[in-house]
């Protein structure tokens, strides 16, 4: 997978309430290309679509008006094939703000699901079992976990079939701050073995420069971006790192400006 | 003594001992056979019918039993599933729905009998057409509370449609499937006493009749227990085993 650029010239959003059915515009002319091997971070507000945005990249929401093009020497030609059918990824991976993972399967069958066709599925699992940390409850089911191991289960998951992109969706929230910096770390060892291309949704600064190679910050909706920032910082990042510290002013304070 | 008590089994085991003892002073106070037998009379009339054609007559209910109850899963749980997962069909089919569970048991069995005669398809077909709508009933509230969410799962890692019904729609139904089963089982064989004695000449329910023109309520009662404890030991040997294998992921 060479990169691919999105446009998403409307996204609408129905809500339907007991009362009221209204309509919110999510995206208005949103436009961003990711290169290979890019790990890119999405930080915005919540509310702001990035689950949507998501969602629409995954081919799981087909109802936006707009077109995802996969690299090519130029995107100058549009085909328009594409953008009537919506073109979807072939090998696609989403790790889910919940774990998401079936309850009647144990950790291991949760692993294989996605490449349980294929003839090596029950190395790979064992093989992300292992490098999750997990071996020992190969055969427990998932409400057995507590919620850290339920998020290493999951991440083993989306990791299993080798995707050429991977999404995910806050993956480390409402998780406390010693789980969260193993996963972090674990995450960024897992990446580095085939870099797929990653998109990280995320409401949390820390967690964006620490892991991203770039982060486009969302405004509120209607979306739009409000700035990409590539991050030059050398891993391992130390978030009370001089350098760490001083960025992060520096975005927020870039960001808080373009607002008004 | 109150060790003793602690222990399930025997708990369970006091109790029908106490129901059999209940039963015996009982039929002695009574002191008369046509109203209520004593328990040794119905266990020597279980004897006696076993040596002719009781297991004959059982056989032929259950076979009609399982039949009807196999068609009702089959048809109710299809219907039902649709229904759950197509708002538009469920708005077209709930009033039938609604109808079909307020018509009588009996109302049925006579219709299909002067439909399709007194015969064995008319029977078993009678049997399975009361059950449809409350399987149908029982599938469509688990099919409306399946989780999309791990549905989105499958759909996101390519998997046909056939594979999502078989590997996340189905789990997610077991319970739903486990308790249309056990409801099906104890009204089927309820309703298969009934057409049997309507428009059958064989099986418990045809036998019953013929001892209740003699008021030989002995053979009555020793009909119905054999059968009951048949009902019994497949809910203990058959449903009660698979319920726990497939759903021990539960908490």
């Amino acid at each position: 997978m060479n990169g691919f650029k999105i446009t998403i010239n409307k996204k609408v959003f129905s809500l339907k309430n007991e009362r009221k059915e209204g309509k919110i515009l999510i995206f208005k002319d949103l436009e961003f290309t990711i290169k290979k091997g890019e790990f890119l971070s999405l930080f915005g507000p919540s509310g702001c679509g990035k689950t949507t945005l998501l969602n629409i990249i995954s081919g799981l929401d087909k109802d936006y008006n707009g077109h995802i093009q996969p690299w090519s020497k130029t995107f100058q030609k549009v085909n328009k094939e594409d953008i009537s059918r919506k073109y979807s990824f072939s090998n696609i991976s989403y790790m889910f703000q919940n774990p998401r993972l079936f309850p009647w399967l144990s950790t291991i069958e949760n692993i294989k699901y996605p490449i349980k066709k294929q003839r090596n599925a029950d190395k790979i699992a064992n093989d992300l079992l292992k490098k999750v940390g997990l071996e020992k409850y190969k055969n427990q089911y998932p409400n057995r976990l507590s919620g850290g191991m339920q998020r290493r289960v999951a991440m083993a998951r989306a990791f299993a079939p080798n995707p050429n992109i991977l999404l995910l969706d806050e993956p480390f929230i409402s998780l406390d701050k010693k789980i969260s910096n193993s996963l972090r770390k674990l995450l960024l060892q897992l990446w580095k073995r085939n870099k797929p291309i990653i998109i990280f949704v995320t409401h949390d600064l820390d967690e964006a420069i620490e892991l991203a190679d770039r982060i486009l910050f969302l405004s509120n909706i209607p979306s739009t971006i409000l700035l990409d920032y590539a991050i030059n910082l050398k891993r391992p990042r130390n978030q009370d790192n001089k350098n760490f510290i001083s960025l992060k002013r520096l975005l927020s304070s870039a960001t808080k400006s373009k607002k008004k | 003594m109150n060790t003793i008590l602690k222990n399930e089994i025997f708990r369970r085991f006091i109790s029908i001992v106490f129901l059999i003892l209940l039963w015996e002073i009982i039929s002695k106070i009574i002191g008369d056979k046509i109203i209520l037998p004593s328990p040794n009379d119905v266990g020597e009339s279980i004897k006696y019918h076993a040596l002719n054609d009781l297991f004959h007559h059982v056989s032929i209910t259950l076979v009609r039993v399982f039949i009807a109850f196999f068609l009702a899963m089959v048809i109710g749980s299809a219907i039902g599933i649709l229904m759950g997962r197509r708002k538009k069909l469920d708005d077209y089919l709930d009033g039938w729905l609604i109808l079909a569970l307020n018509v009588p048991a009996l109302v049925t069995i006579i219709l299909c009998f002067i439909w399709f005669g007194l015969n064995e398809v008319a029977a078993v077909l009678a049997v399975a057409i009361n059950k449809i709508p409350t399987v149908t009933v029982i599938l469509r509230e688990g099919t409306k509370a399946i989780d999309e969410r791990l549905v989105q799962v499958g759909k996101l890692y390519n998997k046909s449609r056939f594979e999502i019904i078989k590997d996340i729609i189905v789990p997610q139904l077991f319970p739903y499937f486990i308790s249309a089963a056990r409801s099906g089982l104890a009204l089927i064989w309820k309703i298969v006493l009934v057409v049997e004695l309507l428009g059958r000449s064989n099986g418990v329910g045809f036998k019953i009749n013929e001892f209740f023109s003699m008021f030989d309520t002995t053979s009555i009662l020793a009909y119905t227990l054999v059968f009951v404890l048949i009902i019994m030991s497949i809910e203990w040997l058959l449903v009660k085993p698979t319920e726990k294998k497939l759903t021990e992921w539960r908490l």
